[in-house]
Protein backbone atom coordinates (compact mmCIF):
# COMPACT_ATOMS: atom_id res chain seq x y z
CA UNK A 1 0.00 0.00 0.00
CA UNK A 2 1.64 3.13 -1.16
CA UNK A 3 0.68 6.54 -2.41
CA UNK A 4 0.48 6.51 -6.22
CA UNK A 5 0.77 9.68 -8.28
CA UNK A 6 0.95 9.23 -12.03
CA UNK A 7 0.29 11.06 -15.27
CA UNK A 8 -2.51 9.27 -17.10
CA UNK A 9 -2.74 11.45 -20.20
CA UNK A 10 -2.17 14.91 -21.57
CA UNK A 11 -2.83 17.24 -18.63
CA UNK A 12 -4.38 14.37 -16.67
CA UNK A 13 -3.06 12.98 -13.42
CA UNK A 14 -4.18 10.41 -10.91
CA UNK A 15 -3.49 10.32 -7.17
CA UNK A 16 -4.40 7.21 -5.18
CA UNK A 17 -4.16 7.60 -1.41
CA UNK A 18 -6.39 4.69 -0.42
CA UNK A 19 -5.57 3.20 2.94
CA UNK A 20 -4.38 6.48 4.39
CA UNK A 21 -6.14 8.57 6.99
CA UNK A 22 -5.77 12.22 8.01
CA UNK A 23 -3.77 14.18 7.23
CA UNK A 24 -2.16 12.15 4.42
CA UNK A 25 -4.87 12.50 1.73
CA UNK A 26 -5.22 16.28 2.01
CA UNK A 27 -1.45 16.86 2.29
CA UNK A 28 -0.73 14.65 -0.76
CA UNK A 29 -3.54 16.31 -2.72
CA UNK A 30 -2.03 19.71 -2.02
CA UNK A 31 1.39 18.48 -3.11
CA UNK A 32 -0.02 16.87 -6.27
CA UNK A 33 -1.82 20.05 -7.27
CA UNK A 34 1.39 22.03 -6.75
CA UNK A 35 3.11 19.75 -9.30
CA UNK A 36 0.41 20.30 -11.93
CA UNK A 37 -0.14 23.17 -14.37
CA UNK A 38 -3.19 25.41 -14.57
CA UNK A 39 -6.08 23.61 -16.34
CA UNK A 40 -4.73 20.12 -15.60
CA UNK A 41 -7.13 17.59 -14.14
CA UNK A 42 -6.46 15.44 -11.08
CA UNK A 43 -8.41 12.26 -10.42
CA UNK A 44 -8.21 11.70 -6.69
CA UNK A 45 -8.98 8.30 -5.15
CA UNK A 46 -9.23 8.08 -1.35
CA UNK A 47 -11.12 6.21 1.34
CA UNK A 48 -10.91 8.50 4.36
CA UNK A 49 -14.18 10.48 4.42
CA UNK A 50 -12.84 13.02 6.93
CA UNK A 51 -10.20 14.21 4.48
CA UNK A 52 -12.91 15.01 1.94
CA UNK A 53 -14.28 17.91 3.92
CA UNK A 54 -10.82 19.50 4.14
CA UNK A 55 -10.15 18.90 0.43
CA UNK A 56 -13.42 20.68 -0.48
CA UNK A 57 -12.38 23.68 1.66
CA UNK A 58 -8.88 23.63 0.20
CA UNK A 59 -10.18 23.69 -3.41
CA UNK A 60 -12.64 26.42 -2.50
CA UNK A 61 -9.91 28.51 -0.94
CA UNK A 62 -7.47 28.16 -3.81
CA UNK A 63 -10.06 28.45 -6.57
CA UNK A 64 -9.55 24.90 -7.91
CA UNK A 65 -12.66 23.40 -9.51
CA UNK A 66 -13.86 20.23 -7.78
CA UNK A 67 -16.30 19.29 -10.52
CA UNK A 68 -17.05 15.63 -9.97
CA UNK A 69 -17.54 13.69 -6.77
CA UNK A 70 -18.53 10.05 -6.48
CA UNK A 71 -18.66 8.40 -3.08
CA UNK A 72 -19.69 4.83 -2.46
CA UNK A 73 -19.04 2.29 0.25
CA UNK A 74 -16.43 4.51 1.87
CA UNK A 75 -14.46 4.92 -1.39
CA UNK A 76 -14.32 8.32 -3.09
CA UNK A 77 -13.27 9.24 -6.64
CA UNK A 78 -13.10 12.99 -7.16
CA UNK A 79 -11.98 15.12 -10.09
CA UNK A 80 -10.30 18.48 -9.60
CA UNK A 81 -9.33 20.98 -12.32
CA UNK A 82 -6.48 23.19 -11.21
CA UNK A 83 -7.18 26.92 -11.48
CA UNK B 1 -57.04 7.61 -3.33
CA UNK B 2 -54.31 10.12 -2.94
CA UNK B 3 -54.06 9.20 0.73
CA UNK B 4 -53.69 5.55 -0.15
CA UNK B 5 -51.06 6.47 -2.67
CA UNK B 6 -49.03 8.41 -0.14
CA UNK B 7 -49.37 5.61 2.43
CA UNK B 8 -48.01 3.16 -0.14
CA UNK B 9 -45.22 5.58 -0.90
CA UNK B 10 -44.34 5.76 2.77
CA UNK B 11 -44.24 1.96 3.04
CA UNK B 12 -42.15 1.78 -0.12
CA UNK B 13 -39.81 4.40 1.23
CA UNK B 14 -39.48 2.57 4.51
CA UNK B 15 -38.77 -0.68 2.72
CA UNK B 16 -36.37 1.17 0.53
CA UNK B 17 -34.59 2.55 3.56
CA UNK B 18 -34.24 -0.87 5.12
CA UNK B 19 -33.30 -2.44 1.80
CA UNK B 20 -29.88 -0.90 2.15
CA UNK B 21 -27.65 -3.14 4.26
CA UNK B 22 -25.98 -0.18 5.99
CA UNK B 23 -29.33 1.09 7.23
CA UNK B 24 -30.22 -2.36 8.56
CA UNK B 25 -26.96 -2.53 10.50
CA UNK B 26 -27.52 1.02 11.81
CA UNK B 27 -31.04 0.06 12.92
CA UNK B 28 -29.57 -3.05 14.56
CA UNK B 29 -27.09 -0.99 16.58
CA UNK B 30 -29.87 1.38 17.65
CA UNK B 31 -31.99 -1.64 18.65
CA UNK B 32 -29.13 -3.06 20.72
CA UNK B 33 -28.63 0.27 22.52
CA UNK B 34 -32.35 0.49 23.28
CA UNK B 35 -32.56 -3.13 24.45
CA UNK B 36 -29.42 -2.72 26.56
CA UNK B 37 -30.86 0.44 28.10
CA UNK B 38 -34.16 -1.27 28.93
CA UNK B 39 -32.32 -4.26 30.39
CA UNK B 40 -30.21 -2.01 32.64
CA UNK B 41 -33.25 -0.04 33.75
CA UNK B 42 -35.16 -3.25 34.50
CA UNK B 43 -32.36 -4.27 36.91
CA UNK B 44 -32.25 -0.88 38.64
CA UNK B 45 -33.72 2.41 37.45
CA UNK B 46 -30.73 4.23 38.94
CA UNK B 47 -28.70 3.03 35.96
CA UNK B 48 -30.34 5.91 34.14
CA UNK B 49 -27.39 7.96 35.43
CA UNK B 50 -25.00 5.77 33.45
CA UNK B 51 -27.31 5.56 30.44
CA UNK B 52 -27.36 9.36 30.12
CA UNK B 53 -23.64 9.12 29.32
CA UNK B 54 -24.35 6.46 26.65
CA UNK B 55 -27.10 8.47 24.99
CA UNK B 56 -25.20 11.74 24.95
CA UNK B 57 -22.15 9.88 23.66
CA UNK B 58 -24.28 8.47 20.84
CA UNK B 59 -25.47 11.97 19.90
CA UNK B 60 -21.90 13.30 20.01
CA UNK B 61 -20.77 10.42 17.78
CA UNK B 62 -23.44 11.25 15.20
CA UNK B 63 -22.59 14.95 15.11
CA UNK B 64 -18.84 14.23 15.03
CA UNK B 65 -19.24 11.88 12.07
CA UNK B 66 -21.73 14.16 10.30
CA UNK B 67 -19.44 17.19 10.50
CA UNK B 68 -16.12 15.30 10.25
CA UNK B 69 -15.66 17.15 13.48
CA UNK B 70 -12.14 16.36 14.55
CA UNK B 71 -10.43 18.95 16.68
CA UNK B 72 -7.04 17.64 15.61
CA UNK B 73 -7.87 19.05 12.20
CA UNK B 74 -8.55 22.44 13.79
CA UNK B 75 -4.87 23.09 14.33
CA UNK B 76 -3.34 20.58 11.92
CA UNK B 77 -5.19 21.55 8.74
CA UNK B 78 -4.41 25.22 9.33
CA UNK B 79 -0.70 24.53 9.17
CA UNK B 80 -0.74 21.52 6.83
CA UNK B 81 -3.09 22.71 4.07
CA UNK B 82 -4.19 26.23 5.09
CA UNK B 83 -7.81 25.21 5.75
CA UNK B 84 -9.59 26.92 8.68
CA UNK B 85 -12.79 24.82 8.39
CA UNK B 86 -12.42 22.86 11.61
CA UNK B 87 -10.97 25.72 13.63
CA UNK B 88 -14.10 27.69 12.74
CA UNK B 89 -16.39 24.78 13.61
CA UNK B 90 -14.64 24.37 16.95
CA UNK B 91 -15.12 28.06 17.76
CA UNK B 92 -18.84 27.84 16.89
CA UNK B 93 -19.19 24.92 19.30
CA UNK B 94 -17.22 26.78 21.98
CA UNK B 95 -19.43 29.88 21.72
CA UNK B 96 -22.69 27.92 21.91
CA UNK B 97 -21.57 25.60 24.67
CA UNK B 98 -20.46 28.57 26.77
CA UNK B 99 -23.88 30.21 26.53
CA UNK B 100 -25.68 27.04 27.57
CA UNK B 101 -23.08 26.30 30.26
CA UNK B 102 -23.73 29.78 31.70
CA UNK B 103 -27.46 29.07 31.85
CA UNK B 104 -26.83 25.69 33.48
CA UNK B 105 -24.51 27.34 36.02
CA UNK B 106 -27.05 30.06 36.87
CA UNK B 107 -29.64 27.28 37.27
CA UNK B 108 -27.36 25.62 39.84
CA UNK B 109 -26.77 22.41 37.89
CA UNK B 110 -23.18 22.90 36.78
CA UNK B 111 -20.85 19.94 37.26
CA UNK B 112 -17.75 21.87 36.24
CA UNK B 113 -14.40 21.93 38.12
CA UNK B 114 -11.56 24.29 37.15
CA UNK B 115 -8.09 23.06 36.23
CA UNK B 116 -5.01 24.24 38.12
CA UNK B 117 -3.10 26.71 35.98
CA UNK B 118 0.66 26.25 35.52
CA UNK B 119 3.39 25.48 33.00
CA UNK B 120 2.21 21.88 32.84
CA UNK B 121 -0.87 22.99 30.86
CA UNK B 122 1.29 24.43 28.03
CA UNK B 123 3.61 21.43 28.04
CA UNK B 124 0.75 18.90 28.12
CA UNK B 125 -1.03 20.75 25.29
CA UNK B 126 2.18 20.83 23.26
CA UNK B 127 2.83 17.09 23.58
CA UNK B 128 -0.82 16.32 22.87
CA UNK B 129 -0.86 18.68 19.85
CA UNK B 130 2.28 17.06 18.43
CA UNK B 131 0.80 13.57 18.84
CA UNK B 132 -2.52 14.29 17.11
CA UNK B 133 -0.83 15.16 13.83
CA UNK B 134 0.45 11.58 13.59
CA UNK B 135 -2.64 9.73 14.80
CA UNK B 136 -4.92 11.44 12.30
CA UNK B 137 -7.39 12.43 14.99
CA UNK B 138 -7.85 13.85 18.46
CA UNK B 139 -9.23 11.71 21.27
CA UNK B 140 -12.88 12.09 20.28
CA UNK B 141 -11.95 12.19 16.57
CA UNK B 142 -10.31 8.77 16.95
CA UNK B 143 -13.51 7.46 18.55
CA UNK B 144 -15.76 8.56 15.68
CA UNK B 145 -13.24 7.30 13.11
CA UNK B 146 -13.19 3.95 14.92
CA UNK B 147 -16.97 4.01 14.37
CA UNK B 148 -16.31 4.44 10.63
CA UNK B 149 -14.36 1.16 10.70
CA UNK B 150 -10.88 2.67 10.92
CA UNK B 151 -8.74 0.09 12.72
CA UNK B 152 -5.82 2.55 12.95
CA UNK B 153 -8.02 4.84 15.07
CA UNK B 154 -8.85 1.86 17.30
CA UNK B 155 -5.11 1.42 17.83
CA UNK B 156 -4.91 5.10 18.83
CA UNK B 157 -7.53 4.49 21.53
CA UNK B 158 -5.62 1.46 22.80
CA UNK B 159 -2.40 3.53 22.92
CA UNK B 160 -4.12 6.42 24.75
CA UNK B 161 -5.62 3.99 27.28
CA UNK B 162 -2.48 2.09 28.17
CA UNK B 163 -0.02 4.97 27.95
CA UNK B 164 -2.03 7.00 30.44
CA UNK B 165 -2.55 4.04 32.77
CA UNK B 166 1.18 3.30 32.75
CA UNK B 167 2.22 6.95 33.13
CA UNK B 168 0.02 7.64 36.14
CA UNK B 169 1.02 4.48 37.96
CA UNK B 170 4.65 4.22 36.83
CA UNK B 171 7.16 3.21 39.45
CA UNK B 172 10.02 5.32 40.64
CA UNK B 173 12.01 5.40 37.37
CA UNK B 174 11.90 9.16 36.85
CA UNK B 175 11.62 10.32 40.47
CA UNK B 176 15.25 11.46 40.53
CA UNK B 177 14.51 13.96 37.76
CA UNK B 178 11.86 15.78 39.77
CA UNK B 179 12.59 18.82 42.00
CA UNK B 180 13.10 17.79 45.61
CA UNK B 181 10.72 20.61 46.62
CA UNK B 182 7.89 18.67 44.94
CA UNK B 183 8.73 15.53 46.92
CA UNK B 184 8.81 17.53 50.18
CA UNK B 185 5.56 19.25 49.31
CA UNK B 186 3.94 15.90 48.41
CA UNK B 187 5.15 14.38 51.70
CA UNK B 188 3.60 17.30 53.62
CA UNK B 189 0.13 16.55 52.19
CA UNK B 190 -0.58 13.85 54.79
CA UNK B 191 -2.09 11.40 52.33
CA UNK B 192 -2.97 7.79 53.19
CA UNK B 193 0.15 5.59 53.13
CA UNK B 194 -1.32 3.18 50.57
CA UNK B 195 -1.16 5.91 47.90
CA UNK B 196 2.63 6.30 48.36
CA UNK B 197 2.45 9.89 47.05
CA UNK B 198 6.19 10.47 47.41
CA UNK B 199 6.89 7.66 44.95
CA UNK B 200 6.11 7.67 41.26
CA UNK B 201 6.53 10.78 39.13
CA UNK B 202 2.87 11.39 38.48
CA UNK B 203 1.97 11.23 42.18
CA UNK B 204 4.80 13.62 43.08
CA UNK B 205 3.82 15.90 40.18
CA UNK B 206 0.17 15.90 41.30
CA UNK B 207 0.58 16.21 45.07
CA UNK B 208 3.81 18.22 45.13
CA UNK B 209 3.13 20.59 42.24
CA UNK B 210 -0.43 20.68 40.83
CA UNK B 211 -2.14 20.72 44.23
CA UNK B 212 -0.10 23.80 45.19
CA UNK B 213 -1.45 25.71 42.20
CA UNK B 214 -4.76 27.48 41.97
CA UNK B 215 -7.50 26.76 39.50
CA UNK B 216 -10.45 29.05 39.17
CA UNK B 217 -12.92 30.60 36.80
CA UNK B 218 -12.42 34.29 36.06
CA UNK B 219 -15.52 35.12 38.12
CA UNK B 220 -13.94 33.34 41.11
CA UNK B 221 -10.65 35.17 40.56
CA UNK B 222 -12.43 38.54 40.37
CA UNK B 223 -14.72 37.62 43.25
CA UNK B 224 -17.98 38.51 41.51
CA UNK B 225 -20.91 37.13 43.48
CA UNK B 226 -23.96 37.93 41.38
CA UNK B 227 -24.60 34.62 39.54
CA UNK B 228 -25.89 36.34 36.41
CA UNK B 229 -22.90 38.70 36.15
CA UNK B 230 -20.45 35.90 37.01
CA UNK B 231 -21.79 33.43 34.48
CA UNK B 232 -22.86 35.53 31.52
CA UNK B 233 -20.71 38.65 31.65
CA UNK B 234 -17.47 37.48 33.23
CA UNK B 235 -17.15 33.77 32.46
CA UNK B 236 -18.95 33.67 29.13
CA UNK B 237 -18.42 37.08 27.56
CA UNK B 238 -14.89 37.80 28.77
CA UNK B 239 -13.39 34.31 28.95
CA UNK B 240 -15.16 32.67 26.03
CA UNK B 241 -16.92 34.92 23.56
CA UNK B 242 -14.42 37.76 23.15
CA UNK B 243 -11.36 35.49 22.70
CA UNK B 244 -13.46 33.30 20.35
CA UNK B 245 -14.36 36.33 18.24
CA UNK B 246 -10.72 37.46 18.19
CA UNK B 247 -9.64 34.00 16.98
CA UNK B 248 -12.33 33.98 14.27
CA UNK B 249 -11.22 37.39 13.01
CA UNK B 250 -7.62 36.17 12.98
CA UNK B 251 -8.59 33.00 11.07
CA UNK B 252 -10.49 35.09 8.53
CA UNK B 253 -7.64 37.56 8.08
CA UNK B 254 -4.90 34.96 7.69
CA UNK B 255 -6.59 31.98 6.04
CA UNK B 256 -9.84 33.02 4.37
CA UNK B 257 -9.89 36.70 3.35
CA UNK B 258 -7.67 36.46 0.29
CA UNK B 259 -9.58 33.58 -1.31
CA UNK B 260 -12.95 35.09 -0.45
CA UNK B 261 -12.19 38.51 -1.95
CA UNK B 262 -10.83 36.83 -5.10
CA UNK B 263 -13.95 34.67 -5.49
CA UNK B 264 -16.29 37.57 -4.78
CA UNK B 265 -14.24 39.77 -7.15
CA UNK B 266 -13.83 42.53 -4.58
CA UNK B 267 -10.69 44.63 -4.98
CA UNK B 268 -11.32 47.40 -2.41
CA UNK B 269 -13.14 45.71 0.48
CA UNK B 270 -15.18 47.75 2.96
CA UNK B 271 -16.12 46.59 6.47
CA UNK B 272 -19.39 45.14 5.17
CA UNK B 273 -17.47 42.98 2.69
CA UNK B 274 -15.38 41.57 5.51
CA UNK B 275 -18.51 40.88 7.56
CA UNK B 276 -19.96 38.96 4.59
CA UNK B 277 -16.61 37.22 4.23
CA UNK B 278 -16.72 36.12 7.88
CA UNK B 279 -20.24 34.78 7.34
CA UNK B 280 -19.06 32.94 4.22
CA UNK B 281 -16.29 31.38 6.33
CA UNK B 282 -18.85 30.17 8.92
CA UNK B 283 -21.11 28.64 6.28
CA UNK B 284 -18.47 27.35 3.85
CA UNK B 285 -18.65 23.90 5.41
CA UNK B 286 -22.28 23.54 6.43
CA UNK B 287 -21.79 20.06 7.88
CA UNK B 288 -19.03 21.30 10.17
CA UNK B 289 -21.06 24.33 11.25
CA UNK B 290 -24.16 22.21 11.95
CA UNK B 291 -22.05 19.76 13.95
CA UNK B 292 -20.54 22.67 15.90
CA UNK B 293 -24.00 23.97 16.75
CA UNK B 294 -25.31 20.53 17.72
CA UNK B 295 -22.28 19.61 19.81
CA UNK B 296 -22.31 22.97 21.59
CA UNK B 297 -25.97 22.60 22.51
CA UNK B 298 -25.86 18.94 23.56
CA UNK B 299 -22.63 19.37 25.56
CA UNK B 300 -24.43 22.03 27.58
CA UNK B 301 -27.54 19.88 27.94
CA UNK B 302 -25.52 16.95 29.25
CA UNK B 303 -24.22 19.05 32.14
CA UNK B 304 -27.77 20.10 32.91
CA UNK B 305 -29.23 16.56 32.78
CA UNK B 306 -26.43 15.06 34.91
CA UNK B 307 -26.64 17.97 37.36
CA UNK B 308 -30.41 17.44 37.67
CA UNK B 309 -29.92 13.69 38.23
CA UNK B 310 -27.36 14.38 40.98
CA UNK B 311 -29.89 16.66 42.62
CA UNK B 312 -32.58 14.01 42.26
CA UNK B 313 -30.48 11.24 43.81
CA UNK B 314 -28.86 13.64 46.31
CA UNK B 315 -25.34 12.65 45.27
CA UNK B 316 -22.13 14.42 44.26
CA UNK B 317 -20.59 11.51 42.42
CA UNK B 318 -21.68 8.30 40.65
CA UNK B 319 -19.58 6.35 43.18
CA UNK B 320 -22.25 6.98 45.81
CA UNK B 321 -24.90 5.53 43.51
CA UNK B 322 -22.69 2.52 42.70
CA UNK B 323 -22.20 1.88 46.44
CA UNK B 324 -25.93 2.12 47.04
CA UNK B 325 -26.50 -0.42 44.27
CA UNK B 326 -23.97 -2.77 45.88
CA UNK B 327 -21.03 -2.20 43.52
CA UNK B 328 -18.13 -1.25 45.77
CA UNK B 329 -15.32 -2.78 43.70
CA UNK B 330 -13.25 -0.25 41.80
CA UNK B 331 -14.19 2.80 43.86
CA UNK B 332 -11.42 5.14 44.96
CA UNK B 333 -10.58 5.41 48.68
CA UNK B 334 -12.93 8.41 48.76
CA UNK B 335 -15.62 6.05 47.40
CA UNK B 336 -15.74 7.99 44.15
CA UNK B 337 -15.28 7.18 40.48
CA UNK B 338 -14.49 9.42 37.53
CA UNK B 339 -17.77 11.19 36.79
CA UNK B 340 -17.27 14.59 35.13
CA UNK B 341 -20.90 15.07 34.14
CA UNK B 342 -19.84 16.58 30.84
CA UNK B 343 -18.06 15.70 27.62
CA UNK B 344 -14.70 14.16 28.51
CA UNK B 345 -12.62 11.51 26.81
CA UNK B 346 -9.20 10.60 28.08
CA UNK B 347 -9.62 9.77 31.78
CA UNK B 348 -12.16 7.00 31.18
CA UNK B 349 -9.86 5.53 28.55
CA UNK B 350 -7.02 5.55 31.11
CA UNK B 351 -9.37 3.60 33.38
CA UNK B 352 -9.92 0.94 30.70
CA UNK B 353 -6.16 0.44 30.38
CA UNK B 354 -5.70 0.56 34.16
CA UNK B 355 -8.46 -1.98 34.78
CA UNK B 356 -6.94 -4.46 32.31
CA UNK B 357 -3.44 -4.01 33.80
CA UNK B 358 -4.86 -4.58 37.29
CA UNK B 359 -6.52 -7.78 36.09
CA UNK B 360 -3.11 -8.83 34.78
CA UNK B 361 -1.78 -8.51 38.32
CA UNK B 362 -0.26 -5.00 38.35
CA UNK B 363 -1.08 -2.89 41.42
CA UNK B 364 -2.84 0.10 39.85
CA UNK B 365 -4.44 1.70 42.89
CA UNK B 366 -1.35 2.82 44.85
CA UNK B 367 -1.49 6.19 43.12
CA UNK B 368 -3.49 9.40 43.27
CA UNK B 369 -4.99 9.19 39.80
CA UNK B 370 -6.82 5.89 40.24
CA UNK B 371 -6.54 5.25 43.99
CA UNK B 372 -7.65 8.64 45.28
CA UNK B 373 -9.44 10.44 42.46
CA UNK B 374 -10.95 8.36 39.72
CA UNK B 375 -11.21 4.76 40.89
CA UNK B 376 -10.90 1.75 38.61
CA UNK B 377 -14.43 0.56 37.94
CA UNK B 378 -15.29 -2.47 35.89
CA UNK B 379 -15.73 -1.15 32.30
CA UNK B 380 -19.35 -2.39 32.45
CA UNK B 381 -19.99 0.12 35.27
CA UNK B 382 -17.78 2.92 33.94
CA UNK B 383 -20.30 5.65 33.10
CA UNK B 384 -18.00 8.04 31.15
CA UNK B 385 -16.49 4.95 29.49
CA UNK B 386 -19.93 4.32 28.06
CA UNK B 387 -19.92 7.86 26.68
CA UNK B 388 -16.83 6.91 24.65
CA UNK B 389 -18.51 3.68 23.51
CA UNK B 390 -21.63 5.71 22.69
CA UNK B 391 -19.54 7.97 20.44
CA UNK B 392 -18.21 4.95 18.52
CA UNK B 393 -21.69 3.46 18.12
CA UNK B 394 -23.35 6.76 17.17
CA UNK B 395 -20.68 7.41 14.54
CA UNK B 396 -20.97 3.83 13.27
CA UNK B 397 -24.74 4.17 12.87
CA UNK B 398 -24.47 7.35 10.82
CA UNK B 399 -21.50 6.10 8.78
CA UNK B 400 -23.35 2.86 7.95
CA UNK B 401 -26.44 4.76 6.96
CA UNK B 402 -24.45 7.20 4.80
CA UNK B 403 -22.60 4.28 3.16
CA UNK B 404 -19.32 5.59 4.51
CA UNK B 405 -18.52 2.69 6.79
CA UNK B 406 -15.52 0.70 5.65
CA UNK B 407 -13.25 -1.62 7.59
CA UNK B 408 -9.85 -0.12 7.04
CA UNK B 409 -6.73 -1.92 8.19
CA UNK B 410 -3.73 0.30 8.83
CA UNK B 411 -0.48 -0.01 6.96
CA UNK B 412 2.61 -0.61 9.10
CA UNK B 413 3.39 3.11 8.87
CA UNK B 414 -0.12 4.14 9.98
CA UNK B 415 -0.05 1.58 12.81
CA UNK B 416 3.28 2.87 14.12
CA UNK B 417 2.05 6.46 13.84
CA UNK B 418 -1.13 5.48 15.72
CA UNK B 419 0.74 3.82 18.56
CA UNK B 420 3.48 6.44 18.94
CA UNK B 421 1.11 9.39 18.43
CA UNK B 422 -1.48 7.84 20.76
CA UNK B 423 1.18 7.35 23.44
CA UNK B 424 2.19 11.03 23.12
CA UNK B 425 -1.48 12.01 23.34
CA UNK B 426 -1.86 9.97 26.52
CA UNK B 427 1.22 11.53 28.09
CA UNK B 428 0.17 15.05 27.04
CA UNK B 429 -3.36 14.54 28.32
CA UNK B 430 -2.17 13.53 31.76
CA UNK B 431 0.41 16.31 32.09
CA UNK B 432 -2.03 18.91 30.74
CA UNK B 433 -5.03 17.60 32.74
CA UNK B 434 -7.04 16.39 29.77
CA UNK B 435 -7.35 16.35 26.01
CA UNK B 436 -8.68 19.04 23.71
CA UNK B 437 -12.13 18.33 25.16
CA UNK B 438 -11.49 18.10 28.90
CA UNK B 439 -8.61 20.58 29.11
CA UNK B 440 -9.75 23.03 26.43
CA UNK B 441 -13.35 22.76 25.23
CA UNK B 442 -14.98 22.08 28.60
CA UNK B 443 -12.82 24.60 30.47
CA UNK B 444 -12.89 27.79 28.37
CA UNK B 445 -16.63 27.40 27.97
CA UNK B 446 -17.09 27.42 31.74
CA UNK B 447 -15.02 30.52 32.39
CA UNK B 448 -11.71 28.80 33.18
CA UNK B 449 -8.96 30.62 31.21
CA UNK B 450 -6.54 27.65 31.56
CA UNK B 451 -8.21 26.14 28.48
CA UNK B 452 -6.80 28.90 26.26
CA UNK B 453 -3.34 28.16 27.66
CA UNK B 454 -3.87 24.52 26.71
CA UNK B 455 -4.96 25.55 23.19
CA UNK B 456 -1.86 27.73 22.89
CA UNK B 457 0.34 24.73 23.76
CA UNK B 458 -1.67 22.46 21.46
CA UNK B 459 -1.28 24.93 18.57
CA UNK B 460 2.50 25.06 18.98
CA UNK B 461 2.56 21.27 19.23
CA UNK B 462 0.39 21.02 16.10
CA UNK B 463 2.72 23.38 14.20
CA UNK B 464 5.80 21.37 15.19
CA UNK B 465 3.94 18.13 14.42
CA UNK B 466 3.10 19.31 10.88
CA UNK B 467 6.76 20.30 10.34
CA UNK B 468 7.89 16.85 11.46
CA UNK B 469 5.17 15.15 9.41
CA UNK B 470 6.19 17.05 6.25
CA UNK B 471 9.82 16.10 6.81
CA UNK B 472 8.73 12.48 7.10
CA UNK B 473 6.75 12.44 3.85
CA UNK B 474 9.52 14.29 1.98
CA UNK B 475 11.94 11.63 3.12
CA UNK B 476 9.52 8.87 2.25
CA UNK B 477 8.74 10.31 -1.20
CA UNK B 478 12.41 10.47 -2.09
CA UNK B 479 12.75 6.78 -1.25
CA UNK B 480 9.82 5.59 -3.37
CA UNK B 481 9.93 5.40 -7.14
CA UNK B 482 6.19 5.18 -7.72
CA UNK B 483 5.50 8.34 -5.80
CA UNK B 484 7.01 11.43 -7.30
CA UNK B 485 5.46 13.89 -4.95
Amino acid sequence: MAVKFEQTGDGEYKLDVCGYSCPHPQVYTKKALQKMASGDVLTLVFDNPSSGESIIAMCDNEGNDLYERSNDGGMSIWKIRKA
Amino acid sequence: MSNEGSAVDVVMKREGWLAQAGNRYAAGIMGLILLGSLWALSIDTRYVYLLVYVWFGMVYGMFLQYGRFCMAAAVRDLFAVGVPRMAVGMMIAVALYSLIAATVTVGGFSTFHSNALGWHIVLGGLIFGFGIVFTGGCASGSLYKAGEGNVGSMLVIVAISFSQAIFVSAGTWFDGLLPSAWIESAAAKDMPAELSVTQGWFDIFTAGYVWDLKGATLAQILGTTNPFVSSYLVNTLLVTLLPTLAILVLLYAVYYKKGYLRRAKISAPALGDHARGMWSMFTSSKNTAIAGIGLGIFAGLQMWVTGALREHYQIYNFGELLSAMGHTDGLSIQETVFDPGYWYITTQEAQWGGWILEKLGVNMTDNIFFGLDNGLPNPLLNAPGFMSIGIILGAAMLALSRREFKWKLPSMETAVFALVGGTLMGLGARIGMGCNIGAFFATVTNGDPSGWVYLFGMTIGGYLGVKAFNMWIERRSSQQDECEL
